[in-house]
C-alpha cells in the first residue's frame, strides 16, 4: 500500500467508526430522554400497608422511587426521588445514589418521611444492599469496591451501619471483632454484607465471608461482635417477629450464573426450608408479612418483584412488575 | 500528551550531563524517538482509552445494571491469571517463530475489540466471564510481540527511551478512559451498551493504526538488530528457551521475578492507606489517578536516566521507592503526608519499573527471540507478584496487617540485595562502550 492509500483508508474507517459511536450514543441519549419526565407525586413513609421500590419501567419514572399498594398492587405513584438501593422502616427512609458523576462516587442519602434528605454519607463504591431497622433507629448499607483485595480477586465489599439516633457511625464492619465457635478470625480478606436488623436495634444479622465460604452470622451492634452461625447463606432477611431468617444458598447444580434458592431458616429449632421458587436468583428477600417473602428476580436490565410463602408451600407469584429493591412498610406493632 | 513528556525528557537528558556522556550519536537523530514507537504508542493510547473505558464502568454495569451480586463478581476474576500468562508466552514465541510480531498483536488487538462489542450481548456471569478472559487473552497475546517491536525500532543505546515514551502514551491512555466512559454515561442516562460500543470503536481504532502503519521485522532488522546475534533464522521452541541460558538475560529474569514477589500490589496498599488514615471514600478513586499521573510525568525520564546511567540501577531505584512506600505505611506520619507520599511513590516505581525492565532485558537477548524472551521476563515478574500477593494475604491472617508490612519491607529489602548481586554482573552499567555513570542514579 502507498502512503496515500493507507491515509484514505485511515481517514474512512475513522469516520466510520466515529459515525457509529455518535450515532450510537445520540440514539441512546435520545431513549433516555424518552424515558425522562412524567408526573411524579409526594409519598410518604407513613403509610402501613404500602410497598415502596425502585421503579425499573422505561416509559416515565426510570430509577425513581413508587409506591403501590401491597394488598392491591395495581397502578403505581411515582415520586421524584431517584435511587439505585432502598430501603425504610417507620419514618426513615435509605436511598443510595450517585454523588459525583466526574468520580463515579455514591452516598448513602438518609430521608425524613416525606423523602426529603436529611442526612449523607459517602459510600466507599457501587451500592449493593441497603436495610432501615423495624424501629427506623439504625440504618446499614453495603458497597462493593473495585480494587481492594489481593491474588486477583479483585471485589470486595464494604458495610456500614448508622445509628441515627446518637450518630454513631461503624463504617466498616469489617473492624467487628469476628468469632466461629472458639475461634476468632483475622483475615484480609473478610467481606461483610447484606445486614438485617432485629427489632431490638442492637441484634442485626449478615453475611460475612472468608476463605471461599460464606455464612450467616449474628451481630451486635453495642458489642461489635460478629459470630458465625451456619455456613452457606447469604443475605439474610429477618422476619418480622424476629423468629426466622430468609437468605439464599448456593444450591448444587443450579445455573453457575446465580447458584443461589431461597431458603427459610427457624432460628429456634435450626430446621431450614426450601422455598418454592425454583428460578435462581440474587437478591436480599424481604418480608411481606409473617408468612411470605418478596424478592426481585433479574431480567434484561429490568426486573420484576415476585412472591412465595415462607414455609416452602404454594407457587411463587409476580407482585409488581419493573421493579426492584422492595420496602415494606409496617405499622406500629409490625405488621 | 506525547510533546510534553518528550520534551521534560529532553530537558533531563540535555541539561544534566556533558556532551561526552550522551548516547552515541547517529547524527540528530539522537534525540527523536523512532516512527514506529510513536506509532505503536498511538495504538496503546487509544487501545487503553477504550480497556478502561470498560473497566471504569464494568462494575456498576454487573451490580447495578445486570443485578448480580459482588460476590459473583468476584468469582470472574480468579481464574483469568494462569490463562493471561500462557497467551503471553505462545503470542511471544509465535511472533518469533514466524518473524510476524505485527501480525500476532494485531490478533490481540482483534480479540480485545471484540470482546468489547460481546459486553452488552453476555447477560450472565459466566458468559461475561468467558469475554473477559478472552479480552485478556488478547492482551497477553499482543504485549510481547509490541514490546518486541519497540525494542527492535530503537538503538540499544537509547531503548530505554524508547519505552519510556511509549508507556507515557499507554497511561495517557488509561488516564483518559474513565471520563470518557462517564461522559458518555451521563449524556445517554446510563446507557452502558453505548459505552461499550464506543470503546469498540477507540479499539477498532488503534487496530487500524497497527495495521496500516507498523509492519512485521524484515529479516535484516531482526538479524542487524541491537543485541547479540541470532541463533538461527527459524526459532524453535528449544531456542526460545535457550534464550534462559544467555546468562545476562538469566539474571535479569531472576532478578524480576525475586523482586516481583516482595512486591505487594498497590491495592492492597491503598487499602493499607485507608486504614491508616481518615481519607473521605469519594477521594479513594483519586489515588490510582495520583499513581497514573507520576507515572505518565517520570516515565520518560526514567527510562533515559536508566539509558545514561544503567537501567539496572533505575529498575533498583524503582524498587527502593516501593520500599519507602512500606515504609511510610509503617510510619507515624501525619495523614496528609501519607496521602501523597503513597500514589507518589508507587508512581514513580512504576516509572522505574514498568518499561525500564523491558528495555534492560530486550538488549540481553537476540533479536530474534525477543518476543519470547521478553513474554518470560514479564510472566516470571507477573508469577512473582502472585506469589508475593498470596504470601501477604497469608501473613496479614496469620499476623495480622503490621507484621505483616514489616516482613513485606523485609523481604523487598533482601529481594533488593539480592537482585543488585544478580545484575552487578554486567547488566547494571548502560553498555562497556561508556563509563559508568554517578553512583546511586535516583532515589
Amino acid at each position: 500500500m502507498t502512503r496515500a492509500t493507507r491515509l484514505t483508508v485511515l481517514t474512512v474507517v475513522t469516520a466510520l467508526l466515529v459515525g457509529l459511536a455518535v450515532v450510537y450514543t445520540l440514539r441512546a441519549a435520545g431513549d433516555a430522554d424518552a424515558g425522562r419526565g412524567g408526573d411524579h407525586t409526594t409519598l410518604s413513609l407513613d403509610r402501613p400497608g404500602r410497598i415502596l421500590f425502585r421503579s425499573t419501567a422505561a416509559d416515565g419514572g426510570r430509577d425513581h422511587l413508587a409506591a403501590v399498594d401491597a394488598a392491591r398492587p395495581g397502578e403505581r405513584a411515582v415520586a421524584g426521588r431517584r435511587c439505585l438501593v432502598f430501603h425504610a422502616a417507620h419514618g426513615t427512609g435509605v436511598c443510595l445514589q450517585p454523588a459525583r458523576l466526574a468520580l463515579g462516587t455514591y452516598d448513602a442519602v438518609l430521608l425524613d418521611a416525606n423523602l426529603r434528605e436529611k442526612g449523607r454519607h459517602p459510600l466507599a463504591g457501587t451500592p449493593s444492599r441497603a436495610r432501615v431497622s423495624p424501629s427506623g433507629r439504625l440504618v446499614a448499607w453495603t458497597s462493593f469496591v473495585n480494587g481492594e483485595s489481593y491474588a486477583g480477586l479483585n471485589f470486595a465489599t464494604r458495610t456500614a451501619i448508622l445509628d441515627t439516633r446518637t450518630g454513631r457511625l461503624d463504617d466498616n464492619l469489617e473492624s467487628y471483632a469476628l468469632h466461629r465457635g472458639d475461634e476468632s478470625i483475622h483475615s484480609p480478606d473478610v467481606n461483610v454484607w447484606g445486614v438485617t436488623f432485629a427489632a431490638d436495634d442492637n441484634t442485626f444479622f449478615a453475611t460475612v465471608a472468608t476463605g471461599g465460604h460464606t455464612w450467616l452470622a449474628r451481630g451486635e451492634v453495642a458489642t461489635r461482635t460478629l459470630r458465625t452461625v451456619r455456613e452457606n447463606a447469604e443475605c439474610p432477611s429477618l422476619s418480622p417477629d424476629g423468629t426466622r431468617v430468609a437468605y439464599k444458598k448456593r444450591v448444587p447444580g443450579a445455573d453457575a450464573d446465580r447458584p443461589w434458592h431461597l431458603f427459610v431458616l427457624v432460628l429456634a429449632t435450626g430446621t431450614e426450608s426450601a422455598l418454592a421458587e425454583t428460578r435462581t436468583l440474587d437478591d436480599q428477600a424481604e418480608w411481606l408479612d409473617t408468612d411470605r417473602v418478596v424478592y426481585s428476580l433479574p431480567g434484561d436490565l429490568r426486573a420484576d418483584i415476585w412472591t412465595t410463602r415462607a414455609d416452602g408451600t404454594g407457587h411463587p407469584t409476580l407482585l409488581i412488575p419493573h421493579a426492584l429493591s422492595p420496602a415494606v412498610l409496617r405499622g406500629p406493632s409490625g405488621t | 500528551m506525547y510533546l510534553s513528556s518528550s520534551r521534560s525528557a529532553d530537558l533531563a537528558s540535555g541539561t544534566r550531563a556533558p556532551r561526552a556522556q550522551a548516547p552515541p550519536p547517529t547524527a540528530r537523530g539522537a534525540r527523536r524517538v523512532a516512527p514506529v514507537v510513536l506509532t505503536l504508542g498511538v495504538v496503546s493510547l487509544v487501545t487503553d482509552v477504550s480497556a478502561e473505558m470498560v473497566t471504569a464502568v464494568l462494575p456498576v454495569y454487573l451490580v447495578l445494571g445486570l443485578g448480580l451480586s459482588p460476590m459473583a463478581f468476584g468469582m470472574l476474576d480468579g481464574l483469568n491469571n494462569g490463562a493471561t500468562a500462557v497467551s503471553r508466552l505462545l503470542g511471544g514465541h509465535v511472533a518469533d517463530r514466524f518473524r510476524r510480531h505485527r501480525t500476532v498483536a494485531a490478533f490481540g488487538y482483534g480479540i480485545s475489540a471484540g470482546c468489547k462489542l460481546l459486553l452488552p450481548a453476555a447477560g450472565g456471569v459466566s458468559a461475561i466471564g468467558g469475554v473477559l478472559a478472552a479480552d485478556r487473552a488478547g492482551k497477553g497475546l499482543r504485549t510481547a510481540p509490541r514490546d518486541a517491536l519497540i525494542s527492535m525500532a530503537a538503538p540499544a543505546a537509547e531503548q530505554g527511551r524508547a519505552f519510556g515514551v511509549h508507556r507515557a502514551m499507554d497511561t495517557a491512555g488509561a488516564l483518559l478512559g474513565p471520563p470518557v466512559a462517564l461522559a458518555v454515561l451521563w449524556v445517554t442516562a446510563d446507557a452502558y451498551d453505548a459505552v461499550f460500543v464506543m470503546s469498540f470503536c477507540f479499539a477498532a481504532f488503534g487496530l487500524l493504526v497497527l495495521l496500516l502503519f507498523v509492519r512485521d521485522p524484515t529479516p535484516e532488522v531482526v538479524v542487524a538488530g541491537a543485541g547479540p546475534p541470532t541463533v538461527r533464522a527459524s526459532v524453535r521452541l528449544r531456542d526460545a528457551a535457550a534464550v534462559l541460558r544467555v546468562p545476562g538475560f538469566a539474571r535479569v529474569c531472576l532478578a524480576a521475578l525475586l523482586l516481583g514477589a516482595t512486591t505487594v500490589g498497590d491495592a492492597m496498599l491503598y487499602l493499607l492507606l485507608q486504614r491508616h488514615t481518615a481519607l473521605s471514600p469519594h477521594l479513594f478513586p483519586l489515588l490510582p489517578l495520583g499513581t497514573a499521573l507520576v507515572f505518565l510525568l517520570l516515565a520518560v525520564p526514567a527510562g533515559t536516566a536508566g539509558d545514561r546511567y544503567g537501567r539496572g540501577r533505575v529498575f533498583l531505584a524503582g524498587h527502593v521507592a516501593l520500599l519507602c512506600g512500606y515504609l511510610v505505611l509503617l510510619a507515624p506520619l501525619p495523614d496528609r503526608a501519607m496521602i501523597v507520599a503513597i500514589p507518589g511513590l508507587l508512581g514513580l516505581f512504576y516509572a522505574g519499573t514498568d518499561g525500564v525492565l523491558m528495555a534492560l532485558a530486550a538488549p540481553a537477548a537476540p533479536p530474534g527471540l525477543r518476543g519470547g524472551a521478553l513474554a518470560l521476563v514479564q510472566t516470571g515478574q507477573a508469577g512473582g507478584r502472585a506469589l508475593g500477593a498470596a504470601g501477604f494475604g497469608a501473613a496479614w491472617t496469620l499476623y495480622g496487617p503490621h507484621t505483616a508490612g514489616v516482613l513485606a519491607a523485609g523481604g523487598l529489602a533482601l529481594a533488593l540485595l539480592a537482585a543488585a548481586a544478580l545484575l552487578a554482573g554486567g547488566t547494571l552499567t548502560p553498555g562497556t562502550t561508556r563509563p559508568a555513570g554517578p553512583r546511586g542514579a535516583s532515589g
